[in-house]
C-alpha cells in the first residue's frame, strides 16, 4: 500500500542555515572534474538494477556557496554513461537521487532569498489576489517554459501547458484546457490570450505521423487528433517538402487552428468582438532562437480565407 | 525599440554597448572573476531594464518582446552549446504537474531551467484517474513523459489560495453547476474534498480549503498510479512520485514522497 511519507518543511527559519553538504562536498568543486559514481537514487535502499542513473545538470546553481559560480555547461543532456575526467571543468553532475531534491531545496531557498524577500510587498499583494494580463497556452515540452523564454514573473501570466499547446473546440466538451480557459477569461478576465507553438514538437510529429484511418489506442494519439485540421491543411500545402519541414509548417498551422478554436467558445468570441480580449499566436524556434508573434484579426466573417489562411495582423519576428 | 526613448540622447548604440559590457561581467571565462548571486541578479536586472522589460511593463507586445530579448541575452546566447544540444532532443528528469495560477510557475519558484522538466499545468494541478475515453490531454502528457521521455520523477505541486480548490470546496452539494468546464474539471478532486470534510469538517472553511489543497496533491499522486506505465515503472523503481506544496503566504515549500511498504508478516 502506498503511503505518503511525512513532509519535510522548508520554513522561513531554515534560510539562515544552508546545508553544509553543498559547501563541503569536494565533488562539487568546479575546479576539479568530478566523475561521480552513481549510487542509489532517491536516497532509498531500492535496488535500481539496470536503471539509467539520475542526473540533474546544474547550471544556475549552488548559490549558497559564493565560491561557486554560474557555469556554462557543455555536457550533452541525458548522457547515461560516465563522462571522462578530462571533460570540461565547468560541468557539475549530481547522480545521487536525494541530491536532486537537495538541489531543488537550494533553488527554492534562493528564490525565496533573492526574489521573494526582495519584493515582499509585491508577493504580499499577489498572495491576496492574482490579476494577470495574459493567459498563455504553451506546450509541456521542457525547453519551452513561457516563464523562461518570455520572462513572465509571478502574477503576470496564467499558464496552461499541455502536449502540443492545443486548444480543443467548444463542441469537444470539457477538458483541462478549456477549464483553464473558462477561469482565465471569465474569472480572471485576462486581456490577452497567447498560444505558443515551438520547433521540433513531439506532439505535432505524432500528429503528422498518424495513419489516416487507423483508430489509435494511445492517449497521445487521441489528444493530438484535436489538431487534425492543421494536419490536413499542412499536407495540402506542403506536398513537396520533406517530413521535417512539413512538421514545422504544421507546428504553426496548429497554433492557428487553436486560435480559431478559441473563438468557438461564446464567451471568448463575445469579449474579442467587444475589444476586451485579444488573441495572439506565437512560435518559438529554439534551433535559431527566434520568436514569431501574430495577432488574430477578428472580423465578423471570413476568419479563414479561401486558401485556408487565418486572418492575422501585427506579425513580428524577433531574433 | 521603445526603451531607447528612455535613454534619449544616448541612442541605441550606447544601450547595446552597455548591455554588452554587462554581459561580459556575467561570462566567467577566467577563474579569478567570481560573482555573488546578488550581484548577478542585479546585473541581470539591469540588462532587463535596458532591454525594456521592467516588471510591470503592461503593453503586451513590449512585455513579451522584452522578456524574449532578456532570455536570449542572458541565457540562450550565454550557453550556445547547451542550447544546441537541447535543440536536438530533450531529456528532462522531471514530469511536473503544477497549477496554472500565475503566481506559482515552477520555473520561477524552483528555478527549473530549459530541458529539466516536462511541465503540465492545469487548474488545481489535478490528475484524473486513467481513462481511455476522457481526459486524454492529461493522459497524453503522462504517456509522453513516462513512456517516450523516460522521466524518472513525477512531482505534483499544489499551492495556497488555489482558485480551483476554492471552487471544488464550494461546489453545491446538489450537483448543479455554474461553470460548464471548470466545475466538470474540479470534480476530479471530489474524493479529496470528501476526505477533508470527514477529517477536518469542524474547521472553518478557509482552513478546510488549505487542507484540501494538500489532499488534492495526494489524490493526484494516487491517480497517477492507475496509469499502467506509471505503475510498471514504479514497480521496478524506475520512477519516483513526489508531492509538493508551495505556500506563498508563509513563504515555504513542502515536499514529500510516495513510498510503498510491505510490513512484516504477523505470525499467529
Amino acid at each position: 500500500m502506498a503511503v505518503p511519507s511525512p513532509p519535510f518543511s522548508l520554513s522561513k527559519h531554515s534560510l539562515s542555515n544552508p546545508p553544509s553538504f553543498l559547501a563541503s562536498n569536494p565533488s562539487l568543486d568546479p575546479s576539479k572534474a568530478p566523475v561521480l559514481r552513481p549510487r542509489n537514487a532517491f536516497g532509498s535502499e531500492a535496488n535500481l538494477g539496470g536503471v539509467e542513473q539520475t542526473r540533474l545538470r546544474l547550471w544556475n546553481n549552488l548559490k549558497t556557496n559564493s565560491d561557486l559560480r554560474l557555469q556554462a555547461s557543455r555536457e550533452l543532456p541525458g548522457l547515461t554513461k560516465e563522462l571522462e575526467s578530462d571533460k570540461s571543468e565547468r560541468m557539475e553532475r549530481i547522480e545521487h537521487g536525494t541530491d536532486l531534491f537537495d538541489e531543488m531545496k537550494q533553488r527554492f531557498l534562493s528564490f525565496k532569498k533573492h526574489k521573494y524577500m526582495q519584493n515582499l510587498e509585491l508577493y504580499e499583494k499577489l498572495a491576496k489576489d492574482q490579476a494577470p494580463k495574459f493567459m498563455v497556452i504553451a506546450c509541456a515540452d521542457s525547453r519551452v517554459c513561457p516563464s523562461s523564454i518570455l520572462g513572465f514573473q509571478p502574477g503576470e501570466a496564467f499558464v496552461v501547458r499541455n502536449v502540443a499547446n492545443m486548444v480543443p473546440p467548444y463542441e469537444n466538451g470539457p477538458s483541462e484546457t478549456n477549464a483553464g480557459l473558462e477561469f482565465a477569461v471569465n474569472s480572471l478576465k485576462v486581456e490577452n490570450i497567447l498560444v505558443i507553438g515551438h520547433s521540433r514538437c513531439g506532439g505535432i510529429r505524432a500528429l503528422m505521423s498518424m495513419h489516416d484511418d487507423v483508430e489509435t489506442s494511445s492517449l497521445i494519439g487521441s489528444w493530438v487528433s484535436v489538431g487534425m485540421n492543421a494536419r490536413v491543411r499542412t499536407k495540402a500545402a506542403t506536398k513537396l517538402l520533406n517530413f521535417d519541414q512539413q512538421c514545422k509548417h504544421c507546428e504553426k498551422e496548429s497554433v492557428n487552428c487553436s486560435l480559431v478554436n478559441l473563438l468557438t467558445y461564446p464567451w471568448v468570441e463575445e469579449k474579442v468582438r467587444n475589444g476586451e480580449l485579444a488573441i495572439h499566436g506565437g512560435y518559438y524556434d529554439f534551433v535559431d532562437c527566434a520568436f514569431e508573434k501574430w495577432t488574430l484579426d477578428y472580423k465578423e466573417s471570413n476568419l479563414i480565407g479561401k486558401s485556408g489562411k487565418v486572418a492575422v495582423k501585427d506579425r513580428a519576428f524577433w531574433f | 525599440m521603445s526603451s531607447s526613448s528612455r535613454h534619449a540622447g544616448m541612442g541605441n548604440l550606447s544601450q547595446e554597448e552597455a548591455i554588452e559590457g554587462l554581459k561580459k561581467l556575467l561570462i566567467h571565462n577566467d577563474k579569478d572573476e567570481q560573482l555573488s548571486k546578488e550581484l548577478e541578479t542585479k546585473i541581470e536586472k539591469l540588462i532587463s531594464e535596458l532591454l525594456g522589460t521592467t516588471p510591470h511593463d503592461c503593453h503586451p507586445v513590449r512585455r513579451i518582446l522584452g522578456g524574449f530579448q532578456s532570455f536570449k541575452t542572458n541565457k540562450f546566447d550565454m550557453y550556445p552549446e547547451l542550447f544546441s544540444e537541447l535543440a536536438e532532443h530533450q531529456t528532462p528528469k522531471f514530469l511536473v504537474f503544477a497549477c496554472s495560477d500565475s503566481r506559482v510557475s515552477p520555473s520561477n519558484i524552483l528555478d527549473f531551467q530549459p530541458g529539466e522538466a516536462f511541465m503540465f499545468r492545469n487548474i488545481a494541478n489535478l490528475v484524473p484517474p486513467f481513462n481511455q475515453l476522457r481526459y486524454s490531454g492529461v493522459g497524453a502528457a503522462i504517456e509522453y513523459a513516462v513512456v517516450h521521455l523516460n522521466v524518472e520523477n513525477i512531482l505534483v505541486i499544489g499551492h495556497s489560495r488555489c482558485g480551483g480548490i476554492d471552487r471544488l470546496m464550494e461546489l453545491p452539494e446538489n450537483g448543479s453547476t455554474e461553470n460548464d468546464f471548470i466545475d466538470d474539471w474540479v470534480q476530479i478532486g471530489l474524493p479529496a474534498k470528501a476526505k477533508v470534510k470527514a477529517e477536518f469538517g469542524h474547521l472553518p472553511l478557509e482552513e478546510q480549503k488549505r487542507e484540501c489543497e494538500k489532499e488534492a496533491v495526494n489524490l493526484s499522486l494516487t491517480n497517477l498510479q492507475t496509469y499502467p506505465y506509471v505503475r510498471e515503472r514504479m514497480a521496478r523503481k524506475a520512477l519516483a512520485l513526489r508531492g509538493g506544496y508551495y505556500d506563498f503566504v508563509e513563504g515555504c515549500f513542502k515536499l514529500w514522497e510516495v513510498k510503498s511498504i510491505i510490513s512484516t508478516p504477523i505470525r499467529s
